[in-house]
């Protein structure tokens, strides 16, 4: 084979990797439980494409090719791990229905099982997430390390013992009962907003670390919209990320300087981006049940607004964070409450609402000093000024943001 | 717990520090970081070190002193600084390190105080 024919292999070996990843682990290891030998299996049939894919020129189905390779594996995986008795029923299962599958190519898509199951309140919360960009989007452990600052090492060991706990607790593949459905739907969604990690792009305490998965939570959240596209909040979710992404150009300089939103080009943000979270702001509103991800998405819409009318609403955006506040009264929500009423009705009551926070809770939250340093600049307090300031500068990772801040000090 | 942060910088950081101006912003940021060190109450102590090269490296070697003009290890970037941190967990003094002016211009190791090493030596 030419060597274009096998970078064309290649990419298509790439292609059905990325875009089946999730479906195929998630199926393999609905029946076993086992995800990391779901992963394993799945690996295997992959490093067998690379082989043969070149030869004998990539299957009609890739697919069906990797799932029934990953399958085979998968049995030997299960044999090998010598606990015959106990996986016998499993295998029987496993080799019926790689009978079934050598006549059709459709399999089910059980993706949103694995999504919960990821989210399950036995895992460890701060583990939600990594183990839904590794199973469901095939995402390496030193990858998903990075965006999370913690060592690689630390970070698959950690994935690890997350998926033994899943074998071993006996955490079903399950859609929750309509009970439980809706605290288990927010963790899913809490799991999938940890990893956009943004929403602080307005107020100078921009996350450099979520910033390069924003695609793949986008990519998460219309995974669990396709199959729930009744839940209002999930598509709330969407809507959010989409304005945030909308403004990615507009938020540094061509010098890499940092942007505010309030100082953004609005002619820089994605109107098509813009408007396909507009309709899903609306199509989530007309269910009637509102919810915290929605309120987040509205305020981002009045902002969008902007590109609109050349101003920003803010009394809309007070009132959206007053109901977001009674929902959701996070230090996140309370900050951006505070800097809203800054615009709305002036310095003095922001810092009102600021001196209302319990120190204690922020003594490590850089958003709050960044606004609290802007309220007390707009009031003339000169040296509280400098000392917010120094908190917010001290708080951040991001260089072009210490760089902002340290300016605005003077 | 203990964590050190053993800040390495490169050459252009360490002249930077012979900069008179008041109004340095990596002098700034240090100065920023300090403060939000203190006032989150996590800081144990620590010092800016002189330039590499004012280093001088001793060993005894089959009895005999052996005196070397500079640091330990000729490598580009250099132990600038340590700071100690009495933190809850390392993810917390990875956040920390993040934070500090020398990530983004040099690097950061966080590395634990052995404490039961430190018990055993001083009894």
């Amino acid at each position: 084979m030419s060597e274009s024919g096998q970078e064309s292999t290649h990419r298509a070996i790439e292609r059905v990797a990325r875009e089946s990843y999730g479906r195929l682990v998630a199926y393999l290891s609905s029946h076993t439980r086992d995800v990391a030998s779901a992963e394993d299996a799945l690996s295997n049939a992959l490093v067998k494409a690379l082989t043969t894919w070149p030869k004998d020129g990539v299957p009609q189905n890739p697919e069906a090719w990797l799932l029934t390779t990953a399958r085979h594996s998968l049995i030997d995986l299960i044999r090998h791990q010598r606990v015959a008795l106990e996986s016998e029923p499993t295998l029987l299962h496993l080799r019926e229905e790689s009978k079934e599958m050598v006549s059709s190519t459709e399999f089910p898509d059980e993706r949103l099982k694995l999504l919960f199951v990821c989210a399950h309140p036995a895992i460890d919360p701060a583990m939600h997430t990594p183990l839904m960009l590794q199973t469901v989007l095939g995402l390496d452990a030193a990858r998903i390390a990075q965006a999370f600052l913690i060592s690689p090492t630390t970070m698959g060991q950690r994935l690890v013992r997350a998926k033994t706990k899943i074998h071993d607790a006996g955490i079903q593949f399950e859609i929750p009962q309509e009970r439980e459905l809706p605290q288990r739907l927010d963790a899913v969604l809490e799991a999938i907003y940890a990893a956009f990690g943004l929403g602080w792009d307005d107020m100078a305490g921009v996350d450099q670390r979520g910033r390069d998965l924003a695609e793949e939570a986008i990519w998460l959240a219309r995974v669990l919209l396709e199959q729930m596209p009744a839940e209002a909040e999930a598509r709330g979710l969407l809507a959010l990320m989409l304005y945030c992404e909308a403004r990615r150009a507009a938020r540094r300089g061509p010098d890499g300087r940092f942007v505010p939103l309030s100082e953004q080009d609005s002619r820089k943000w994605s109107q098509p981006l813009i408007e396909e979270a507009e309709r899903h702001l609306a199509e989530a509103a007309s269910r009637s049940r509102i919810g915290r991800f929605q309120l987040e998405a509205a305020i981002q819409s009045v902002h969008a607004g902007r590109a609109r009318s050349g101003r920003t609403e803010w009394d809309a955006i007070v009132m959206f964070y007053g109901q977001l506040i009674r929902i959701s009264p996070t230090l996140g929500t309370r900050t951006g409450y505070a800097a809203a009423v800054a615009e709305a009705k002036g310095a003095e009551a922001g810092l009102g609402v600021l001196d209302g926070i319990d120190p204690d809770d922020v003594s490590s939250y850089q958003p709050y000093w960044a606004v609290r340093a802007h309220v007390l600049q707009r009031l003339g307090q000169k040296s509280e000024a400098a000392d917010a300031f120094d908190r917010a500068i001290g708080l951040t990772e991001d260089l072009a943001v210490r760089q902002f801040l340290l300016q605005r000090r003077g | 717990m203990q964590f050190a942060l053993l800040i390495f910088e490169d050459p252009a950081a360490f002249a930077a520090r012979n900069n008179e101006d008041e109004k340095d912003p990596y002098l700034g940021a240090w100065r920023a970081y300090h403060k939000a060190l203190v006032e989150a109450g996590v800081y144990v102590g620590g010092n800016p070190l002189q330039a590499p090269e004012t280093g001088t490296t001793v060993r005894i070697k089959e009895g005999k002193r052996r005196v070397q003009d500079g640091p330990f290890a000729e490598t580009k970037e250099q132990l600038g600084g340590f700071t100690i941190l009495e933190l809850p967990s390392l993810d917390a003094a990875l956040d920390w390190a993040a934070r500090c002016p020398a990530a983004s211009a040099g690097a950061v190791e966080v590395r634990p105080v052995s404490a039961v090493y430190l018990r055993r030596v001083t009894g």
